[in-house]
């Protein structure tokens, strides 16, 4: 009897794997739930609400009985890294997916994995052009994302380092101090010679970078789509200014997004901070402690955007209807506008841009600073920025490569080295 | 009575086939869902990378995928210098994070084969770095190597003129990197150590100290040579380990785009890989080093077996 039941023990076993990796492809094969839904929201950071804070999807659950959200964070490289690998697999995505605007131009070339929002009468009219065709496939007919917010540039500064360093501290004689960028980094030297103990000019060099190229129409792509990096004088332009004030010593040298980053942000390691409206959730939810230091002058160069997001719905969810519908009111004005409010994130729909809650805001954070007239001033004079499939990566480079500059690497060979990485990544 | 023994002497041809048939194919089955679980989660993705690594396929580019380019995603590999980079940082941390690791586990394992005080807590001690995350180890140590606030920086303030960015140079991130690489993998091969000198037969070490053999000569005289074919295991554990190694670089980096520090100065060949492959989006590309990390994975787990062999023969 034993010896004729080992056999059986063994078939059972194999069947068992069998019948696991049975189950693991017969997975897509379900139907589309009815009745309670939960929709699931994957984000890199404070696009709908500063850490702990669900009030925006309690809200929507309040008024939508049967749906249920669900917010998952990552940082900004494992989200965009997760959103393909998950859609080139064709399972895992979330119902939602948040995708920044320097990648959307990445997943143009794969409109068939997302929901058209063209296809679900959304009114593209409460967006500029540029916002929308950014997240359009070049023939404009699928439009794979809806425009949560711009980031405007301005610049953050505190005002107490200011005071200890001699410099005026009122918004209006600081935006003064620096019409152009060239200005804004002789003002850094200014402050070097009488800056307190171990305090900088700036958080990172690629920063500065980022931010003088925020101005530019073209910067690593042309309007035709050709890459241009390595040619383009603005770039050029932007990185020598980012080296020179790196080389005087202005560069608290934190890469961005890093623990040592934020660190600096509470411990007051650095005195300004190229600052998109999306800037101003991250140093609340970041430095809470640092509440009503700061302060938010013009961005030197008068105007410039930076960052913004888009909410895209993966067509292989099983609840798209839903998400679709989430999505429309995630994005609709009267949310942009609420957010505005609790984060800073500065809303992409046009109409609100003039909406007394928007123009009349002031930050009790950042001093009572009027961010709700500093961005869209930033912005209205901003052009509208040409993106290409592989701006995100170029951006990154760029910005590892200043940093090593800033641990004393030679300019000329961090360049060098630049180029050669562009030209794998993206030629 | 008849009745029943003609039924018994029906039944044993099949009987006995039965046991034929259960010494012969059993042990196939038993073993078989290893080789199946291998064949879905090795052979395959083996099989699969080895045909992305003849395409140019990239997700952002539409159609990429059947655009076939041969051998030439491996021809860009044998002259990539980041390629070349990437390997000598793997080799340097692996020789940087394997050599002492394994001296120490070693004399780990000899001091807890003495008859210690609370021998159980301290062998199942030395195996709690093991069992932690590394992701929360990484926690910890990127706070002690930070550049500013760091414990480490604190320490040798006394030592430095300005506190050292350890993600600046090669040596100072290989030794980073290595210490977290340590940190987890010592105690693991300290037990297997451990575990090995307990079947050394004690009679030995009693007639050697007869003799008047010293702790020191006992342990080099008996202890290593029985112990020699549980280091050669570690050893060829330990350097593929090395040559995967992806984790500790992964979580030391502050960069956005994996770049295993601003210059790549601790980019191991499976960051670089993943770099490649998730944050560049070149699958085909990302494939080939995957295949080139195999074939020199083998190369090196051959030379080490040639090498065992020699070792054993010699004795």
């Amino acid at each position: 009897m034993h010896n004729a039941r080992r056999p059986s023990m063994a078939v059972v076993a194999t069947l068992a794997v069998g019948a696991l990796a049975l189950t693991a492809c017969g997975d897509s094969g379900q139907t589309a739930q009815s009745g309670p839904v939960t929709l699931t929201v994957n984000v890199f950071g404070d696009n709908f609400s500063l850490p702990n804070d669900r009030s925006i999807y309690d809200e929507y659950e309040r008024t939508h009985p049967g749906v249920k959200i669900v917010e998952n964070r990552s940082d900004f490289g494992t989200h965009h890294k997760n959103i393909q690998a998950r859609l080139t697999a064709g399972s895992g995505a979330a119902d939602i997916e948040l995708i920044e605007v320097g990648q959307v131009a990445g997943y143009i070339g794969q409109p068939d994995k997302f929901v058209n929002f063209r296809d679900e009468g959304v009114d593209t009219a409460q967006w500029t052009d540029a916002v929308v065709a950014r997240a359009s496939t070049p023939d404009g007919k699928a439009l794979i994302g809806l425009p949560t917010d711009i980031g405007g540039l301005a610049m953050c500064y505190r005002t107490d380092l200011f005071a200890a360093a001699g410099l005026p501290t009122d918004r209006a004689a600081v935006s003064a101090l620096w019409p152009t960028w060239e200005d804004y980094v002789a003002t850094g030297s200014r402050f070097g010679s009488k800056a307190p103990q171990g305090v900088k000019w700036f958080d990172a060099g690629g920063h500065v970078f980022m931010g003088v190229l925020g101005n530019e129409k073209e910067t690593f792509y042309d309007a035709e789509g050709k890459l241009i990096a390595e040619t383009n004088p603005a770039v050029r332009k932007a990185w020598d200014l980012a080296v020179k004030a790196i080389q005087a010593g202005q560069s608290a040298a934190l890469p961005e997004f890093s623990p040592e980053w934020n660190t600096g942000f509470q411990r007051g390691q650095f005195a300004t901070i190229t600052c998109p409206a999306w800037m101003m959730g991250y140093i609340q939810g970041n430095a809470a402690e640092t509440s009503g230091k700061w302060d938010i002058a013009k961005i030197p160069g008068g105007s410039g955007n930076w960052g913004g997001s888009y909410v895209t719905v993966p067509s292989q969810g099983k609840n798209t209807k839903a998400a679709v519908e989430l999505a429309r009111w995630l994005t609709a004005p009267e949310q942009g506008v609420k957010l505005f409010k609790a984060i800073g994130n500065f809303p992409s729909q046009q109409s609100t841009w003039k909406d007394k809650e928007v123009a009349g805001f002031t930050s009790p954070f950042f001093n009572n600073a009027p961010a709700g007239t500093i961005f869209p001033e930033s912005l209205a004079k901003a052009p509208a920025q040409v993106q290409g499939p592989e701006s995100g990566v170029i951006g990154n480079i760029f910005a590892a490569a200043l940093n090593s500059v800033e641990q004393g690497t030679d300019p000329n060979e961090a360049w060098r080295k630049t180029l050669g990485d562009i030209k794998a990544a993206a030629g | 009575m008849t009745a029943g023994l003609q039924r018994s002497r029906d039944r044993q041809p099949w009987r006995s086939r039965l046991h034929r048939l259960d010494l012969t194919v059993s042990p196939y089955l038993y073993i078989s869902p290893f080789f199946l679980l291998f064949a879905v989660f090795g052979l395959f993705p083996l099989a699969y990378t080895a045909i992305i690594s003849t395409t140019a396929w990239s997700p952002r580019r539409p159609g990429s995928a059947d655009v076939s380019v041969g051998l030439e995603n491996y021809r860009t590999l044998l002259s990539d210098e980041n390629f070349h980079n990437a390997l000598i940082n793997t080799l340097g941390i692996g020789l940087v994070s394997t050599v002492p690791q394994l001296l120490l586990a070693l004399g780990i394992a000899h001091l807890l084969n003495y008859r210690l005080r609370g021998r159980l807590a301290l062998r199942m001690g030395v195996l709690v770095p093991y069992v932690t995350s590394v992701a929360a180890v990484a926690l910890i140590f990127n706070q002690m190597f930070a550049r500013d606030f760091g414990l480490l920086n604190w320490l040798l303030q006394p030592f430095v003129d300005s506190p050292i960015d350890w993600r600046a140079d090669s040596w100072s991130s290989w030794l980073a990197v290595s210490v977290m690489v340590m940190w987890h993998w010592t105690g693991y091969n300290a037990l297997i150590y451990l575990a090995a000198m307990q079947t050394i037969p004690y009679d030995l070490y009693e007639s050697a100290s007869i003799d008047g053999a010293s702790r020191w000569q006992q342990f080099w005289h008996i202890t290593v040579p029985s112990l020699r074919p549980t280091i050669i295991f570690t050893v060829i554990v330990s350097t593929i380990g090395a040559l995967q190694l992806f984790a500790e670089p992964f979580l030391f980096d502050t960069t956005r785009n994996n770049n295993g520090g601003s210059e790549r100065q601790f980019q191991t060949i499976v960051l670089y890989l993943y770099q490649q492959f998730w944050t560049n989006g070149r699958y085909g590309y990302g494939a080939a080093i995957a295949w080139t990390l195999f074939l020199i994975t083998v190369i090196i787990a051959a030379v080490n077996f040639v090498l065992t062999r020699r070792i054993r023969s010699s004795e």
